[in-house]
């Protein structure tokens, strides 16, 4: 982060002509990531070690926090348990389901891989909130689903709303894209003569695939797989919507001490910890990657 | 020549991808048909299609009000982040630096985040500073999370820049405001403007970072939420497929612009 605030004094000095370009174009980028993002999170991190249901910021400072977290009688300890593991699962299935929508968008689609990319994109650009309430309909009492098996003369859809599985259905559904798109990178970058070399010299399909095309699409697949984890581990529109009150997920926990509970350090300690875990395994991931490679630098 | 094990997984790859496009698109599809349904609550198959709740939404001076504010926060974000993001992306990829590196990882942390955890840190922040959250706010939220990720998409068209363009034109002479304007904008536009885009887009539809940073001011998203937890009416979904389809209009309208000026450069 040094280089960063650095950077961020550099632009508030009149354009010294010694400056680095590259330091003077990174300059207004690095001056709102300090004041938007690592200041917040220093704000929560000193809010986390002030008295319990205070506002009483940079004037107190104890552990409190900390110790009624890991409380054995506070149960939130639960609502971590499942949000790593709803992240988990969520990065398996996702591999397994957009590895081969990957595979075709580089391989097999030809002129229509622009197309169906941005059939993939186009969700991103509408709320979670308002596809996940789609889903609702889908699968409500007298919804899509249920009415429409009665209608052909079913006895009715299954009861899957307000359920811990249709949690996870609304996680998968969610940041598929998110996935599918580093995924697509990565496979990008297999060079497809190795691949015809491989295949000339005798390799079967499987050992092409384990031995070339997966350690060199790696990359692309890491970084889906830590974004699906990320924002999988701090989920909250797919509980609240498609789960009922079925499962409490770490980020309603850290709302709910952020709004009814109005108990602001409590719910930082939490935001701490989850930060914590998430970008410890960010910043270890990055660390092993280079982006110019994954961007397409030539 | 193909296998048949080589047509078999082309067979599978192409109807999974069709099966899971279906998917994604069917909520879309359930909203919109419950948008338009007549009567107060939604029941499939649908007995009496209507249009009475579209009319209801555009009629709604409420609606009008949030669709005010949602158009503000975005063009807003969109001019902003795509300034910050030009330079951004030439710092990210163009110029070499000793920081260069730690650059390129630390404009990536606020993507790898979650929006719920930054519109609450946020929000904290905007306290200790005592200003109070409103709609400025979350164009500052928005900002935080969206500039990112247009530098890497104006990244991506930077990488494909040939950096000897700029240096020739410095070597004929040319001041480094000519080359910006005659050089390094002309090559990067579509990257420019698909980034716009992007923003333009991410912040139309955002609804953590509104959620928690805008105050009394809502958005589209963030009232469309409001009324899926209490007080459901047909007008919810009406509005949602309203919204949806601008977004569509535009990435198609956009897209195409875009299509069209790589196709006439390619040419010229």
């Amino acid at each position: 982060m040094a280089a960063v605030t650095h950077a961020g004094t550099a632009g508030e000095r009149n354009l010294l002509p010694a400056i680095p370009a590259g330091l003077r174009a990174a300059a207004p980028v690095a001056v709102l990531l300090v004041l938007g993002f690592l200041a917040p999170l220093l704000t929560v991190a000193a809010y986390a070690f002030a008295t319990p249901k205070s506002f009483e910021v940079f004037r107190s400072f104890t552990l409190a926090n900390f110790s009624a977290v890991f409380d054995p009688s506070n149960t939130v300890w639960m609502s971590f348990a499942w949000s790593l593991a709803y992240a988990s699962a969520t990065v398996a299935l996702l591999a397994v389901i957009a590895y081969p929508i990957a595979y075709g968008l580089n391989r097999m689609f030809g002129k229509w891989s622009g197309l169906v990319g941005v059939l993939f994109v186009f969700p991103l650009f509408v709320s979670e909130n308002v596809r996940l309430y789609g889903w609702v309909l889908f699968f409500i009492k007298n919804g899509v689903l249920d009415g429409g098996l009665k209608w052909l003369g079913f006895s009715g859809g299954p009861e899957v709303l307000y359920t811990p599985g249709a949690i996870l259905f609304g996680m998968l559904y969610v940041y598929l894209p998110f996935m599918l798109f580093p995924m697509s990178l990565g496979i990008a970058m297999i060079p497809k003569d190795l691949v015809d070399a491989a295949r000339d010299l005798g390799a079967s399909r499987l050992m092409i695939w384990r031995e070339i095309e997966l350690p060199l699409a790696m990359p692309g697949i890491l970084v889906g797989m830590l974004l699906t984890f990320v924002l999988g581990a701090g989920a909250i529109a797919e509980s609240k919507i498609l789960g009922g009150q079925s499962v409490i997920t770490i980020a309603q926990d850290i709302e709910v001490a952020f709004t009814y509970a109005q108990n602001w350090p409590l719910g930082s300690a939490l935001a701490l910890l989850l930060v914590a875990i998430v970008s410890g395994l960010a910043l270890y991931v990055l660390s092993k990657l280079d982006l110019d490679r994954i961007l397409g630098k030539r | 020549m193909e296998t048949r094990s080589q047509i078999r997984a082309r067979a599978f790859v192409k109807v999974w991808t069709a099966f899971v496009i279906l998917v994604i698109y069917l909520p879309i599809i359930c909203g919109a048909l419950a948008g338009l349904s007549k009567g107060r609550y939604f029941g499939f198959p649908i007995r009496i299609f209507s249009t009475e709740w579209w009319g209801k939404t555009f009629a709604s001076l409420e609606i009008q009000s949030l669709v005010q504010n949602s158009l503000l926060i975005a063009f807003i974000v969109t001019l902003v982040s795509v300034v910050f993001a030009f330079f951004g992306a030439l710092a990210f990829a163009r110029y070499d630096w000793r920081g260069r590196k730690l650059f390129q990882k630390a404009i990536l942390l606020p993507v790898f985040f979650p929006q719920p955890v930054l519109g609450l840190a946020l929000l904290l922040w905007f306290n200790a500073l005592g200003i109070n959250p409103s709609w400025q706010t979350a164009v500052v939220a928005h900002l935080v999370w969206i500039v990112p990720v247009v530098t890497l998409v104006i990244a991506i068209q930077v990488y494909s820049f040939d950096p000897t363009l700029e240096e020739a034109a410095r070597d004929l002479g040319a001041s480094r405001w000519f080359i910006l304007r005659e050089v390094t904008l002309p090559i990067l536009w579509p990257g420019i403007w698909s980034g716009a885009l992007f923003a333009f887009l991410l912040s139309w539809g955002n609804f953590p970072l509104s959620l928690y940073t805008a105050g009394v001011d809502s958005t589209i998203p963030k009232w469309l939420y409001s009324k899926m937890v209490a007080g459901y009416s047909p007008m919810v979904p009406a509005l949602g497929t309203m919204s949806t389809l601008s977004a569509a209009v535009l990435l198609l309208a956009g897209g195409l612009a875009i299509t069209l000026v790589r196709r006439r450069r390619a040419d010229a």
